[in-house]
């Protein structure tokens, strides 16, 4: 078969898509005005900055002044889970809830608000990657602030059940927030329908460039400023708009949610395909639940050889892919999201996560499916763990 | 991460896979749990290393520092094994990250360890001439 080049790695990252990128180039050369200046090329650029701000609110089922531009997702989570502390503190709220997967944007965030005088739960997680939201109820508190729990997980794609949750809070008078940055553009969401208070989404994972990200913030909610500076972003989030980058976003929000349901008709017969094709090779486990999880990721665990090999045998065949393994972190553990659903560290080091799109093809799964078998097999027959394995041997 | 085309070519095209069904010394070490386990064959023959390999479970690194290391005893005297570092797997290869350069201890280990191995089969205590084999830490 001959060699393809295939992305599969897309929850990492998007490639700008051409609608973007023409979108964003009068920005740099032409339009390139202040949008804080007075003159016409100033206000062309607010106007550009508006009209982003509005597609990305009607992407969200938001209104548009409830729409902040930050540089990204990560910025977005620090902004909403800081300052809804620094918020809720003044009446004597210290108490924050998420969970044990969350991505490290929020968990770092939380463990530093942890030093600072905060208490933190955090919630467990099934073996499938799902959340209970009786947990939450029980976990909820007089002095809890906010509940922040990521709408779909980055490594093994599990949907939350997030209006169940955001339900939850509400009955109980606590805010939520939710990490949404996997989800924008595969799932359908309408914040005011589904009760969400706060979430953060980022540029780059829908076709956008890197860079630039947005925090969606309920009305009513008077997170402090997150920048100080100038008046930009109703003066919550100082600093000179990245005028092309917000444009590209709002283009590009606006691709990823215009039909979301004919998208994942396509993308998820051909998931199914990969997730069907590789657990067929022994000795191998799919990470998360099946159904409940995002149209294009498949995660799965592999016996016997590890994940970073793994990686770089699929490199020299063209496909781009990533792994929960403790080598491509550079930790000495494995993914704390493989290890919060109960995997050993063993297992969890020879993991695949493959995140395809739309754009993927048949021939490309056809493709996948014929390397990953050989690698595998070539890694598994260098591999001492693997003949342990095949004796029935314990090799923790 | 960064890897040396040395590195790559050694991850790619691994020099001396396999076993050695009737090895003189064979040396395991490492564990699943830390992500690299290192196996290591030895044929010796009048002090002579005749021939080595290895099984590696592990990242790129772990796998090159295996064949690197393999590359650099074959043909040698036992003694001159006894002297290899990782320092000198490391640059045979063109360097390392340094979040890899503990693969390279254990590739230096894993010829430690077979070499212990083999003193041990022929009635000698290998500790006087091998010295202590160091585990990675969990």
């Amino acid at each position: 078969m001959e060699k393809r080049f295939i992305y599969a790695d897309n929850a990492a990252t998007t490639a700008v898509s051409e609608e973007v990128l023409n979108a964003m180039l009068p920005y740099f050369r032409e339009g390139y005005g202040n949008a804080s200046s007075i003159y016409k090329l100033g206000r062309d650029a607010q106007k550009a900055v508006e009209t982003a701000r509005e597609k990305v609110a009607k992407a969200l089922g938001a209104e548009p002044r409830e729409i902040y531009f930050t540089s990204c997702g990560s910025e977005a989570d620090n902004w909403a889970i800081k300052g809804t502390a620094e918020l809720m503190a003044k009446k004597g709220k210290k108490h924050i809830i998420t969970s044990v997967f969350e991505h490290h944007a929020v968990l770092h965030t939380t463990e530093y608000l942890e030093k600072h005088g905060y208490e933190v739960t955090y919630i467990p997680v099934s073996d499938k990657g799902l959340i209970d939201p009786e947990d939450i109820r029980k976990a909820i508190r007089e002095d809890t602030a906010l509940v922040t729990i990521m709408y779909a997980n980055n490594e093994i794609g599990t949907i939350q059940p997030i209006e169940e949750i955001a339900a939850i809070c509400h009955e109980k008078g606590v805010l939520f927030h939710t990490d949404a940055v996997q989800a924008v553009g595969h799932i359908d969401i309408d914040v005011h329908k589904q009760g969400i208070d706060m979430l953060s989404l980022s540029g780059h994972k829908i076709h956008a460039q890197k860079g630039i990200g947005a925090l969606y913030i309920r009305k009513g909610i008077t997170l402090p400023n997150f920048v100080h500076g100038g008046g930009q972003e109703r003066g919550k989030r100082a600093g000179t708009e990245n005028v092309p980058a917000i444009v590209g976003l709002g283009v590009a929000i606006e691709a990823a949610t215009r039909d979301i349901a004919a998208k994942n008709a396509v993308i998820t017969p051909r998931r199914n395909k990969l997730i069907d094709g590789m657990l067929k090779l022994p000795h191998t486990r799919l990470n998360g639940d099946r159904d409940k999880r995002l149209p294009g990721n498949l995660n799965i665990s592999i016996e016997g050889i590890e994940g970073e090999s793994l990686l770089l045998m699929l490199d020299l065949n063209g496909i781009c892919a990533s792994s929960g393994s403790a080598c491509t972190s550079g930790s000495l553990d494995p993914s704390h999201v493989l290890l919060s659903i109960g995997l050993k560290h063993e297992i969890a080091h020879g993991s695949l996560r493959l995140s395809i799109e739309d754009t993927t093809t048949d021939e490309d799964v056809d493709y996948i499916l014929e390397v990953i078998p050989n690698v595998v097999k070539r890694l598994r027959e260098m591999s001492p763990v693997w003949e342990k394995i095949q004796k029935g041997e314990k090799y923790e | 991460m960064l890897y040396s085309e040395k590195v790559l070519d050694h991850f790619s095209n691994p020099r001396n896979v396999g076993e050695i069904e009737d090895a003189d010394g064979i040396g395991e070490i490492g564990n699943a749990k830390c992500g690299d386990i290192m196996k290591m064959y030895l044929k010796i023959d009048n002090n002579i290393i005749t021939d080595v390999k290895f099984k590696t479970f592990g990242c790129g690194a772990a796998v090159a520092t295996s064949s690197m290391a393999t590359e650099l005893i074959k043909g040698k005297s036992i003694d001159d094994a006894l002297k290899l570092t990782n320092q000198a797997v490391v640059e045979a290869l063109d360097g390392l990250p340094a979040v890899k350069v503990h693969c390279s201890v254990l590739a230096e280990q894993a010829v430690r360890a077979a070499l212990s191995d083999y003193y041990t089969r022929q009635g000698i205590d290998p500790l006087p001439i091998v010295g202590e084999i160091k585990e990675p830490e969990e």
